[in-house]
């Protein structure tokens, strides 16, 4: 597949058109998406009528923007005009937004072409892409392992060749563990440095948008584009967007990188044997090692799983039947809703809905919350004190490659697991990459995670490309 | 009314008031009332998915802004969502300050010396308005609910008073009083009928001396007369409760206006966990030293100072003349008396014009310049116009405007010349030999008899001095 | 904290999240809750009485916007999303009681 810089180059210059590009795109999609399902909703339309209006301002002399023409797949919790938005729920049956989320609109501005809504875990909760109302997503790699959650579609999008860019949401690492189990990379920008406006929330003070893509330069090409302050979100960065693109090779000589024992400890032997020796080619490239131990990082999993459910059950209190998507007649309006969210709510979402209301509740909340909010705080000094040893971290984004369908799924704790080495830098705020460096067991990709400080995205885009060079990938 | 056998109430008042933003709270939708339902309404203030609040500058400078009218303290503050399910609440949570209001503490003071102590007042947002189908149009007995969310995100600002009322005279007096200071912050438009402005009573009894009773919440008061019979009606209710040896049960009570009467609305339950928490969408909020004196700078006088300033202008300050002082106030009336009486026209003649005349027909001042005001209240004290004439006048120009003169004259107000005045007081004499001769022998009270005539026969036309004057002339 | 997650808290928190949960689920979320639960424990160990809580990972502070209107929607728009609408309103079934 071509790349998004590629596509864009070739569209301006006139070698190539959106709409063909869009073509291949759509032609793939309709190939594989019967089997893999990826897209619940591709609009093909939609796509033409933007590509064929990008192609006559291309004829017309107009210099489009970076991703001039590049089809690019959307996670479906991001609200898109008159696209059906699901949240592979059944509670948003019908519901089509009156709006877009300001990453669309910059994603219009730049030129690209959104063809479609992709699968999720319902309401981005889990990590597998079981959990959605519209069946699971299959791992194009291997279609009898997930792809990852709870962005598994749009991973799948870009692992399939479907398009080259896609988009989805990271709460506690869900772009970066399907970038791992599908050999992509994907990003967890600074909380704050993307715009949250029209992101169906799951937990708003963990909650960013990032990028999905095959190469580093796709990523920060596309974090570029949908990075930089944005005055509908009030926990929106002031500054505009930094230049990323410019930074990706960049080098790490004379930098430091720690190689963190908690972000490695637990994973499986293939995933280790990666971590090491994505620092021996950190160390080739200039840069030095330092082990650390950072053992606040495993109380981050039990913070997490109090603090996201906690603004879970509450941001998803308006699904109730009341102004729009699904209604289960009642009685009275009690019963109502209690019908509605009854049967529109999945059973993991009503087990996350149920521990957060539990952990606010009355007698409750110092115990669980407001022990889980101090945790974080720990969370952050905990990372300040590495950051004076190093200049980035390094480790494992997940505890093992891709796994077979129904492995976790009757456990919710050993699914929970699989965050542990994604969920500090949500706690954080901090941005990550997870880029897939090396094979382990069954020829499966496996990702490796660079963590830096907030706002050092371009420092781990950097640490990320060399990476990709030394795995021989371009 | 206070409370016999030794039993007093204890009442502390939640007061919301709607502030006169151009947009809500969180979203730039018009914040305006009598819309058709639900056009005033976008992603944000109808809570859909992926929308986010931002908060409106305006609107926390008008809390600050009440803040300093109430002497308290601007604090740094926090946002946190209060979790119930309610249809009219479209995220069903209500975005409100909880632990860290914007003002802390702070007292108001009432015309008659009483203070008043103020806990906090915050903000908050306002929740949408729905119509009840079936049965009575209450929510009771209704069969289906209809919602509009214009209102949904409109500004509050909750004023919690502390439990230092003591009569309902005093509770409506504290309401009065800061309506006044509302609308002269500009926060609020004080419409109570509009439901701007919303009151919550807390009221409890006791025996003078003994600790807190329980207390029960009237809920929606929206007008000084409910809230007072309200208060009056409930104390009194609880009384009985503790006299006959029962207890009172905490519960929220309804006041129905129809029946004069409270009833239990819902009673306190273990279900009401609000599960607060702070609202992650939105950041703190620390006003600083030079936001809060910019604030400070451009408040204008509140009503008490405003109050002592006409007051002060007064050479006897009877209580008719202190009572007009209130209305004029109350009514924003202020500006035309000072301008009267920057133009020579004595308080006493301009008050009371503004408390009566004016106040009849607040609709029309927006014809009534403060001009017109003064040149009228001059040709009365000039004589040109007897009173009577000078009340028709400012009558004409509040309901159609114009320019006083030219309304005395179409009206055909123009005074007789003395010599006419002399012609019918002559006539009279002749005319009423009794009363003249009884006048003569010192009987002043006739003096109005033959004014009253006067009048009459040249229609107010003569001026009242111009008589005396021919009177003692003739005596 | 440490008292273990009884059969009825699932119940009245269900209750309070507006959810109905067969026999079933609340035998099998008890026992779930009770493990993530449990897991959390490991928080108690800390001692976290001098640190504040981070409710926000960066602080930023008075964000606001100019009191200045923007458009709203389409009424139609806003209409056609309802399950159920009456004279330009959101429809609902009776309503028991007031607003807590
Ligand atoms: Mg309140
Ligand atoms: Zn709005």
């Amino acid at each position: 597949m071509k790349s998004a810089s590629d596509i864009a180059r070739d569209v301006q210059s006139g070698t190539s058109s959106a709409a063909s590009e869009l073509d291949v795109a759509l032609a793939q999609i309709r190939a594989r998406n019967g089997e893999l399902n990826i897209f619940l909703y591709v609009d093909e339309e939609g796509a033409q009528r933007t590509a064929a209006a990008l192609d006559e301002r291309i004829q017309r002399g107009e210099q489009i923007g970076p991703l001039a023409g590049v089809p690019v797949a959307l996670k479906d919790n991001l609200c898109q005009t008159g696209i059906p938005t699901t949240c592979s729920s059944k509670i948003l049956e019908g519901w089509r937004p009156p709006y877009n989320a300001t990453v669309i609109d910059r994603l219009l501005v730049a030129g690209a072409v959104p063809v479609g809504k992709t699968n999720l875990d319902e309401f981005a909760m889990g990590s597998s892409t079981e959990n959605s109302a519209f069946g699971p997503t299959l791992n194009p790699l291997d279609t009898s392992r997930v792809p990852g959650g709870s962005s598994g579609g749009s991973a799948a999008a870009v692992a399939a060749d479907m398009t080259p860019l896609a988009l989805g949401s990271d709460t506690g690492g869900s772009i970066r563990q399907p970038a791992a189990l599908c050999g992509l990379v994907g990003v967890k920008p600074t909380y704050g440095l993307v715009s949250r406006y029209g992101l169906i929330a799951f937990a708003s003070s963990l909650d960013q948008i990032g990028p999905l893509t095959k190469n580093v330069r796709d990523a920060a090409l596309l974090l570029e584009v949908i990075a930089g302050h944005d005055p509908l979100d009030s926990t929106s960065l002031p500054e505009p967007a930094p230049s990323l693109s410019s930074h990706v090779n960049d080098g790490v000589a004379g930098k430091r990188v720690g190689l963190v024992r908690e972000l490695i400890d637990g994973a499986d032997a293939d995933v280790m044997a990666s971590v090491e020796r994505a620092a021996d080619a950190l160390r080739e490239a200039g840069a030095t090692i330092v082990e650390l131990s950072v053992p606040e990082f495993r109380l981050g999993l039990s913070a997490y799983y109090l603090i996201a459910p906690a603004e879970a059950s509450s941001n998803l209190a308006r699904f109730d039947g009341v102004r729009y998507g699904l209604r289960v007649n009642g009685d009275d309006v009690t019963s109502m809703m209690e019908a509605t969210r009854t049967a529109g709510f999945g059973e993991e979402v009503k087990r996350r809905i149920m521990l957060g209301t539990y952990a606010l509740s009355a007698g409750y909340f110092d115990a669980y919350y407001g022990q889980a909010l101090k945790v974080r705080t720990l969370t952050i000094n905990a990372f300040a004190r590495a950051y004076h040893q190093a200049d980035f971290l390094l480790g494992a984004t997940t505890p093992s490659v891709a796994f077979a369908f129904g492995a976790k799924t009757s456990d919710p704790m050993a699914m929970y697991l699989s965050d542990v080495f994604t969920i500090p830098s949500n706690l954080a705020g901090e941005p990550a990459i997870s880029v897939p460096f090396g094979t382990g067991d069954a020829g499966l990709p496996v990702g490796v995670q660079l963590l830096g400080p907030g706002r050092s995205e371009a420092l781990l885009f950097a640490g990320a490309r060399v990476l990709e060079i030394a795995d021989g990938r371009s | 009314m206070s409370l016999t056998n030794g039993w007093e109430m204890v009442v502390g008042l939640e007061v919301h008031t709607e502030l006169k933003t151009a947009t809500k709270m969180f979203c730039g939708c018009a914040n305006s009332f009598g819309s058709l339902p639900n056009t005033n309404v976008c992603p944000v203030c109808l809570g859909l998915p992926g929308s986010l609040p931002v908060l409106n500058a305006r609107a926390v400078e008008l809390a600050m802004a009440i803040g300093v009218a109430l002497h308290s303290t601007i604090a740094p503050s926090t946002f946190h969502r209060k979790n119930y399910f309610y249809p009219d609440m479209p995220k069903d949570f209500q975005i409100s300050q909880y632990d860290l209001p914007i003002n802390v503490g702070g007292f108001l003071d009432l015309p008659d010396g009483s203070r008043i102590s103020i806990e906090r007042a915050h903000l908050e947002e306002d929740t949408g308005k729905s119509t009840h189908l079936g049965g009575s149009g209450r929510i009771h007995g209704a069969d289906r609910s209809l919602v509009d969310y214009n209102r949904s995100g409109v500004p509050l600002v909750e004023i919690v008073s502390g439990p230092d009322i003591r009569s309902s005279t005093q509770a409506r007096d504290y309401a009065s009083e800061l309506r006044g200071i509302l609308m002269a912050t500009g926060a609020s438009d004080g419409r109570m009928e509009e439901g701007s402005m919303r009151i919550d009573a807390n009221v409890s009894v006791r025996k003078v001396g003994q600790p807190l009773g329980t207390r029960c919440e009237i809920k929606n008061l929206n007008s000084l007369r409910s809230l007072q019979r309200a208060i009056d009606y409930e104390a009194h209710r609880q009384t009985v409760i503790l006299e006959e040896g029962g207890r009172v049960r905490q519960e929220t009570r309804h006041w129905d206006e129809n029946l004069a009467t409270t009833s239990t609305m819902r009673v306190k339950e273990e279900a009401d966990d609000y599960r607060y928490f702070r609202e992650p969408d939105l950041v703190d909020l620390i006003p600083d030293e030079a936001w809060q004196a910019r604030i400070r700078e451009g408040l204008p006088p509140m009503p008490a100072e405003r109050r002592s300033m006409l007051g002060a202008r007064l050479h006897e300050p009877s209580d008719s003349l202190l009572g007009a002082v209130s209305v004029v106030v109350d009514l924003d009336l202020d500006a035309y008396v000072s301008s009267a009486r920057d133009a020579g026209v004595p308080a006493e003649l301009a008050l009371p014009r503004a408390a009566n005349e004016l106040a009849t027909d607040l609709g029309g001042l927006s014809n009534l310049s403060f001009e017109a005001f003064t040149a009228t209240l001059l040709m009365e004290r000039s004589g040109e116009l007897s009173p009577t004439q000078a009340k028709s006048v400012l009558a004409e120009l509040l309901a159609s405007g114009g320019e006083p003169r030219a309304i005395a004259a179409k009206k055909g107000y123009e005074q007789l010349e003395t010599g006419a005045v002399a012609s019918v007081v002559a006539q009279l004499i002749e005319e009423h030999p009794d009363e003249w001769s009884r006048y003569r022998d010192g009987d002043e009270k006739l003096a109005q008899f033959f004014i009253g005539q006067v009048m009459k026969r040249t229609k107010g036309q003569a001026n009242g001095k111009d008589v005396i004057a021919e009177l003692h002339a003739k005596r | 904290m440490s008292e273990p997650l009884r059969r009825e808290d699932v119940a009245h928190v269900a209750k309070l999240a507006r959810l109905i949960l067969s026999e079933d689920e609340l035998n099998r979320f008890t026992q779930q809750l009770s493990q993530v639960l449990e897991h959390a424990h490991d928080m108690n160990s800390l001692d976290l009485a001098n640190l504040v809580a981070t409710a926000h990972p960066f602080g930023l502070v008075n964000v606001v916007r100019d009191d200045v209107t923007r458009p709203s929607l389409d009424h139609d728009v806003v209409i056609a999303m309802a399950p159920d609408a009456q004279d330009g309103r959101f429809a609902v079934p009776r309503i028991l009681g007031e607003a807590p």
